[in-house]
């Protein structure tokens, strides 16, 4: 342990690999379960959201089965209603907004900073257990009689009509919620008061930025989405009318607060996506990230506008014309920091040295789908468009293209880069491969037709449908079921390289990161000794990494 | 196997053509622009990738703040070109020519209830003719329902404390889905109908078969079956305001506030009298809210619509209403 | 100080000193207490802006329903106790100072002094809370409780509302009843954690090197003061004994 005054200036080369890392450090269930050191709990984790990843996945995949046939012969109405409710609850609160913070984020940030832990380890792992209280809850709800107001809960229906197991539902989520807000403000203040000596704000990873740009949100949206959603459970329990009009209550008053934290939530979910491509494109190109500034300062930007377009979700809910054209308004500028990432990992590429490995496929897909995600985000974003798309299968599509094409690719792109980092063994480079081809393929034809069947009118949350649009849905169908082989796949060759992959050795893609600096697997107090920073993140150029003199 | 497909939506009212040609600008603009960056990406990673053989790093390229600007500020300009088409199309779409039609539609789990100002009433159906522009005033009797016409390219909410509306104008004959796309509940998937759209004589024809007493007619039956007569009569001594020609006027508040006289003032004057009270009077009106339906809200306002001078009905009538029917289009 | 130094001045040791003396206290992610000390009161400040926004909505609840249904709500308002109210606010301010006073002297390390001061603040927050019960109690008699012991017809007869502002008075209470029982939440949770600073700090746990857990405290205690104040307008004085028409 080092203090202020004992604090070396020298840095010794990384060590040979260790005998003891941070997965051998100590044995037994009980150690897993009451550690404190961040790598371990975002072991834990991992373990959780995948469960949680495959029952939203399983639900879906029986809607898709449902919608074969435009008579929706497969399951009852109400089944299928519970169905996409549990789809939508699961992946959303459960899956896409806690994955990358809390399963990479967890285990990458302080290492990327050169810290021995996150800020307060205690409440890092007391988020664990409240997003496993909060998903136990909830699955248990939805599963043992259901809940069938789908995952944005509105008002009236959710608080007056609906006569499932609402209440369990949303208490799961509030306490979902505030696992997030106390692993943001865990992250806020590592990233604030940890970081190592010479690491200033513009040495800092575009991961790190990312993940602070989604603290913040964490910790300003997630409270009202709480309280909303309070109001909610007090209204059905009191039968006092909050956001019942029958009672003197606004329903469009529960929208907006549902949207206030929504929106930004969508941005929760695509902001480390977009950290985690900027590490694995600089890293494969063997560039410095091109236009380092504008993507870090893009993340606030993006950040900043998206607490303030929220009303975009109502634009045909009966709100003023006029707030509506302010809200669209805002809405394209929140587009423009999302244009400056495209472009410029694009510009990274230029004049690279550019390898396709795993990590790579599923980062250049990410660019692509989210590019078309956000183009289409343009379409709906446009008063007139949407209009006539509003609650169809177009924002289906669009929000797809963005939260699996976009989130779901950085973070299969995220795990495969980190995993030898976090395991010591390396994957099948050729089965990955596969996979991430799998997906890719899978992935556009699944969602492609949804924009066509969407456009046609169809709209969403249809148990059946008129027949017209049978051919698109049977399109879609065929997609998952190819989509749900890719994302299958690597849990056996993952799970595989485990004990049979080779030694992966403390940096094999040769990157410059702090993180790569250090055995793999970690030790259990990351670094030796404090590094000291001397340059950016990204200088491949130089050969060196961001603590060689 | 599949009998029909669905391509393209029909072009079937006049808002549809403005939606479309914005679609198509943003399919070329958007379409042209992806397309950029996804040539990019592939010739960038064909042309520098890492070959065997190849030794040291590549070279450093620096950042150009040039590039930077300019990057970020033409898709803005873009953007505010998208921006402000799409906000045209929208203002136009909701508001209403002066001379349009006004329909009543009341959404419910899971039905569409219309009724037509001639007093006509459809369930889950809407017969419009060609070329006559007509306005969709929604609302709903317990969750938030969405009327949407793929084919008009028009979709408003139907909420259950208010007021909305939207117009349209069909050009051509034919049937149409008519969708809920608001999430209702476990047949929301079932509350869809047909717009029908006839030739003006067609739907003249059809109109005289089911013609029943005009929307404001029946207004005017259920005016006095509540006896609001016995205050809101046109004497000197009456104790509430006088409705006629009321509808569209500024009507000036006790509490030193203004308000416009519309549908939705005069639904809430009926459920909530307390909430404005017109200067000069007292709060005296009791609430009619659980007496009276949302269907007889709908055609109280149609009748206080109707009202002109002279209209209102006297305070001890017994005499049968007049023969024709008043007209319906008073707003101005 | 250069990597070469192998010798250290007199103040250099002294504070080396002090680091081994305090090491127990230090957690093993932090390079040192200063480190400690900052990230604990930082954590503490970005935790407080959530609950800032927690609240928030409940107070944007008010101010929207208010504007739509001033007249229920001031009529309702006027039937909360605004006198106890108006102690509470005096007896938590009180408190913030005490426990300013217990940071203070834990600084200048007089352990009897601040001993007094925490059992002060806990004992002013009881204080708290007791009055509070009082006052529930005062409005359970007063059948203030929507959804459990409330009587519409009441405010009918007696306050002459209409029939259909009767819910709209019921909506003042319920947001009255939500708000004022997170905030009682709140000071229950600060009484406990004072208690427990008292607790530690009777076991020798804090010296003026390392007090970060009860900077952070008074920070905790004196957000839940200031939420108050912000109640007490919001609730009690809205429109209370103002109205415009007190003809009924």
């Amino acid at each position: 342990m080092s203090t202020a005054i004992l604090e070396p200036r020298f840095i010794p080369p990384p060590p040979e690999q260790p005998r003891e890392t941070y997965l051998t450090s100590a044995y037994g269930l009980v150690s897993w379960l009451l550690t404190k050191d961040h790598k371990r709990i975002a072991i834990l984790y991992l373990i959780s959201v995948t469960l949680m990843f495959f029952v939203g996945g399983v639900a879906i995949t029986i809607v898709r089965l449902n919608l074969m046939t435009p008579e929706g012969r497969l399951v009852e109405a109400d089944t299928y209603n519970k169905l996409f409710t549990i789809h939508g609850v699961i992946m959303v609160f459960f899956f896409l907004v806690p994955v990358i913070p809390a399963v990479l984020g967890n285990f990458c940030l302080p290492l990327m900073i050169g810290a021995k832990d996150l800020a307060f380890p205690r409440i890092n792992l007391l988020s664990w257990y409240l997003y496993m209280l909060g998903a136990a809850w909830a699955v248990y709800a939805m599963l043992a009689g259901g809940v069938d107001t789908g995952w944005t809960f509105y008002t009236p229906y959710s608080s007056q009509s609906s006569h499932y197991n609402v209440v369990p539902t949303m208490i799961g989520v509030v306490i979902a919620g505030f696992s997030s807000l106390f692993t943001g403000l865990n992250f806020i203040v590592t990233i604030h008061r940890m970081r190592a000596p010479g690491l200033t704000w513009w040495r800092l990873p575009i991961f790190v930025w990312t993940l602070y740009a989604t603290s913040l949100i964490f910790l300003l949206a997630v409270p009202v989405l709480a309280m909303a959603l309070i109001l909610v459970i007090l209204e059905r329990i009191f039968r006092i009318g909050i956001f019942d009009p029958a009672l003197g209550g606004d329903p469009l008053l529960f929208q907006h607060l549902f949207w206030f934290y929504s929106h930004p939530a969508v941005y929760i979910m695509i902001l480390p996506g977009m950290g985690v491509v900027s590490e694995v494109i600089s890293c494969f190109a063997r560039k410095q990230l091109y236009g380092y500034t504008f993507v870090a300062l893009s993340s606030f930007g993006i950040a900043c506008l998206g607490f303030l377009v929220w009303a975009h979700h109502m634009f045909v809910a009966g709100i003023s014309i006029y707030s509506a054209m302010v809200f669209s308004l805002l809405s394209y500028l929140v587009a423009v920091p999302s244009a400056i990432k495209v472009f410029n990992w694009t510009a990274t590429l230029y004049k690279g040295s550019i390898s396709f490995e795993a990590p790579m496929l599923y980062a250049l897909g990410f660019v692509c789908l989210f590019t078309i995600g956000g183009m289409t985000g343009l379409f709906l974003a446009a008063l007139g468009m949407d209009m006539h798309v509003h609650d169809t299968y177009f924002v289906i599509a669009h929000f797809h293209f963005i939260m699996v094409g976009g989130m779901v690719m950085a973070y299969m792109g995220g795990l495969h880069y980190w995993w030898p980092k976090m395991t010591g063994r390396m994957y099948s480079e050729w089965w990955s491969w596969l996979s991430a081809l799998i997906i890719f393929v899978g992935f556009f034809l699944t969602f492609l037709p949804q924009f066509v069947v969407g456009y046609n009118g169809m709209p969403r949350r249809y148990h059946r449908y008129v027949p017209e649009f049978q051919v698109w849905n049977v399109l879609s169908t065929a997609g998952a079921s190819i989509l749900a082989v890719g994302y299958v796949l690597p849990l056996f060759y993952l799970l595989r390289s485990l004990r049979y992959g080779a030694k992966a050795g403390p940096n094999p893609w040769n990157a410059t990161g702090l993180e790569w600096q250090m055995a793999s697997p970690p030790p259990r107090d990351n670094f030796p000794e404090t590094p000291l920073v001397v340059r950016g993140p990204y200088e491949y150029h130089l050969e060196k990494a961001q603590n060689e003199p | 196997m599949f009998a029909q497909i669905a391509w393209y939506p029909e072009q079937a009212s006049t808002t549809a053509v403005g939606v479309d040609r914005l679609f198509i600008f943003l399919f070329v603009v958007c379409g042209a622009l992806g397309l950029l960056v996804a040539f990019l990406l592939f010739y960038f990673s064909i042309r520098y990738r890492r070959r065997p053989g190849q030794v040291g790093p590549p070279p450093e390229t620096h950042s150009s703040l040039a590039l930077e600007w300019f990057w970020s500020l033409t898709p803005l300009a873009i953007f505010m070109v998208i921006f402000a088409w799409g906000a045209t199309i929208y203002f136009h779409a909701f508001r209403a020519p002066d001379h349009a039609t006004t329909i009543y539609v009341l959404g419910k789990q899971w039905m569409w209830k219309i009724q037509h100002p001639e007093g006509q009433r459809e369930i889950n159906e809407l017969h419009v003719p060609t070329g006559r522009p007509f306005k969709l005033i929604l609302t709903s009797e317990d969750v938030i329902h969405s009327f949407f016409v793929p084919d008009f390219r028009i979709h408003m909410d139907a909420l259950p404390n208010r007021y909305t509306s939207v117009w349209f104008q069909a050009v051509r004959p034919g049937t149409h889905h008519l969708f809920c796309s608001q999430y209702c509940g476990t047949n929301h998937a079932g509350m869809i109908g047909r717009v029908i759209v006839m030739e003006p004589a067609e739907y003249q024809e059809w109109l005289n078969l089911r013609a029943e007493g005009s929307l404001a007619l029946e207004g005017r039956k259920v005016f006095l079956k509540y006896r609001c007569i016995s205050c809101h009569s046109a004497d000197e001594d009456a104790r509430a305001p006088v409705l006629e020609e009321l509808f569209g006027k500024l009507v000036h508040l006790r509490d030193g506030g203004t308000v416009v006289a519309d549908e939705n003032y005069l639904r809430q004057s009926i459920l909530d009298p307390g909430a404005k009270i017109v200067a000069g009077y007292q709060n005296l009106m009791p609430t009619f809210k659980g007496q009276v339906s949302e269907e007889e809200i709908i055609q109280i306002i149609a009748f206080v619509k109707s009202l002109r001078r002279g209209d209102t009905p006297r305070r001890v009538e017994e005499s049968p209403p007049p023969l024709t029917t008043p007209p319906i289009n008073s707003e101005k | 100080m250069s990597p070469e130094q192998t010798l250290w001045t007199p103040e250099e040791r002294e504070i080396l000193e002090q680091t081994i003396l305090v090491r127990h206290r230090l957690e093993e992610q932090y390079e040192n207490l200063e480190q400690q000390h900052e990230t604990a009161a930082l954590g503490m400040w970005v935790f407080l802006a959530t609950e800032v926004m927690f609240f928030g909505v409940l107070f944007l609840g008010v101010g929207v329903y208010r504007y739509l249904y001033p007249e229920p709500f001031e009529r309702a308002s006027e039937k909360l106790n605004w006198m106890i109210g108006g102690i509470n606010t005096l007896v938590l301010l009180v408190s913030s100072l005490m426990i300013v006073l217990a940071v203070h002297y834990i600084k200048l390390g007089n352990q009897r002094r601040v001993l007094t001061f925490l059992a002060l603040t806990a004992l002013l927050g009881v204080g708290f809370l007791g009055l509070k019960a009082i006052e529930y109690y005062t409005d359970y008699r007063d059948n203030l409780i929507p959804g459990w012991k409330f009587e519409p017809d009441e405010w009918v007869t007696r306050e002459g509302l209409a029939p259909e502002q009767v819910p709209q008075v019921q909506l003042f209470l319920l947001f009255y009843w939500i708000m004022t029982g997170t905030h009682a939440l709140h000071v229950t949770i600060g009484i406990g954690v004072v208690l427990t600073m008292l607790v530690l700090t009777q076991r020798g746990h804090f010296s003026p090197d390392y007090y970060a857990p009860i900077d952070v405290t008074a920070l905790y205690w004196h957000f839940v003061d200031i939420v108050w104040i912000f109640l007490l307008p919001m609730l009690y004085l809205l429109g209370t004994h103002t109205s415009r028409d007190f003809h009924f």
